[in-house]
């Protein structure tokens, strides 16, 4: 077809379209559904004394912020890279929240060593798992609104995020210190969601008009 | 921009005129193939049409353009090495599989094969690819307009449905059943050429 010929077709099928609010505008409302989702979950089932008591080292409290942190700069990159002419820097974002997380749970896997029971740990990598199913999903359904033309960064921050944001809920149902073997298991959950996420990620960010 | 998203279809047209150079510009650096060149526009035309609920009205107009259009040159670029790929590994395994008549045969091609110079090898591998090209060009000049249409805009142009739709006028369910009979008469017409 001609350049010309497309031109007058497009225009001739053109329809008005409702803008896209900002990426971070709708980062923000995710979050906001998702921490108020969270909130709920957690004062019902987690033993929120526990939770004081843990946080009462600094260690774990780094590791917890850190991982919220890092939950939600990954949100705001996906978010802000879902959309084309955004500074692709946005992707280096969760980098240093994610490597402080890393630090100060490896950290705790040296105070720690391998104690602590395989099957605890297990349960970890399947809350994990299991709750970024429905993080991810609800995520990847507002991000395809934006119909992404780079769709790798765009899934791996959104995995990303969506993962640490499971391991930041987690921390409220998790009463014992970090092992090295709970540790694996945690980045084996991440590092997996990213990898579905990322390997899926064509016909998960297609929008269902393409 | 902002007219085009509230469906003035004259800004429109204006507008997609209007960013056909820079869009030309973005490609020529991004994918030196002067060949891909218009195809690229298009793709890129076809991709503003598909994104343009996602421009920010707020922000300038030039990032956002050159980010779709160096996306799509860099789609052009990554097609074009693939089917030289293809057209190479077609080559060998054509190659490789060759019916030869028996030792002597195999002996033969082996020493034909051996006095061929690496320009040799790169220009028959050329021309075996000019060879097949032309040969799927003719067949698919035998199929009806409409099949042809979506079988190149889906198939060969790689398109979503929904920017081939906008390309070629068809409804995405009508390209749908347009690319599977066009691939079934093509296999139909390869078996008959033999």
């Amino acid at each position: 077809m001609d350049t010309e010929d497309l031109i007058t077709n497009l225009a001739g099928r053109l329809e008005p379209v409702r803008r896209l609010r900002p990426p971070a505008v709708r980062a923000l409302e995710w979050l906001a559904v998702v921490a108020a989702l969270s909130a709920l979950l957690i004062l019902r089932y987690a033993d929120l004394q526990v939770f004081r008591h843990r946080m009462g080292s600094p260690r774990v409290l780094l590791e917890c912020i850190a991982t919220l942190v890092t939950a939600t700069t990954a949100i705001f990159a996906s978010f802000e890279l879902s959309v084309p002419g955004r500074s692709p820097r946005w992707a280096a974002l969760p980098v240093v929240p994610f490597l402080v997380w890393l630090a100060a749970s490896g950290l705790g896997c040296l105070q720690n060593g391998l104690g602590g029971s395989a099957r605890e740990s297990v349960h970890c990598f399947v809350f994990i798992a299991g709750v970024s199913v429905p993080l991810a999903g609800s995520l990847l359904a507002m991000l395809r609104r934006a119909r992404p033309i780079a769709t790798l960064p765009v899934a791996a921050l959104g995995a990303l995020g969506a993962a640490a944001a499971a391991a930041f809920i987690l921390e409220f149902f998790h009463p014992f210190d970090v092992t090295v073997i709970d540790l694996a298991l945690h980045l084996a959950a991440v590092g997996g969601v990213i990898a579905v996420l990322t390997v899926l990620r064509r016909p998960l960010l297609a929008s269902a008009s393409d | 921009m902002r007219a085009a998203q509230d469906g003035d279809r004259r800004a429109y047209e204006r507008l997609l005129r209007e960013v056909i150079p820079v869009v030309r510009a973005v490609a020529r650096r991004v994918c030196a193939e002067r060949r891909d060149l218009e195809e690229i526009v298009q793709e890129t035309l076809l991709t503003v049409h598909r994104v343009r609920h996602t421009y920010d009205p707020e922000r300038p107009f030039t990032p956002w353009l050159t980010a779709i259009a160096s996306r799509r040159s860099i789609d052009a670029l990554r097609r074009r090495r693939r089917i030289t790929r293809h057209e190479l590994s077609a080559d060998e395994s054509g190659r490789g599989t060759g019916a030869q008549p028996g030792v002597e045969g195999r002996e033969a091609a082996v020493e034909a094969e051996a006095d061929e110079t690496s320009v040799e090898v790169a220009a028959n591998k050329e021309m075996e690819g000019v060879r097949v090209a032309e040969e799927l060009e003719a067949l698919m000049r035998r199929l009806p307009a409409r099949q042809r249409e979506a079988l190149e805009a889906v198939k060969l142009k790689e398109m979503s449905l929904a920017e081939a739709a906008a390309a070629s006028g068809q409804s995405v369910g009508a390209l749908k059943v347009n690319v599977h009979r066009a691939l079934k008469r093509l296999r139909r017409m390869f078996q008959a050429d033999g």
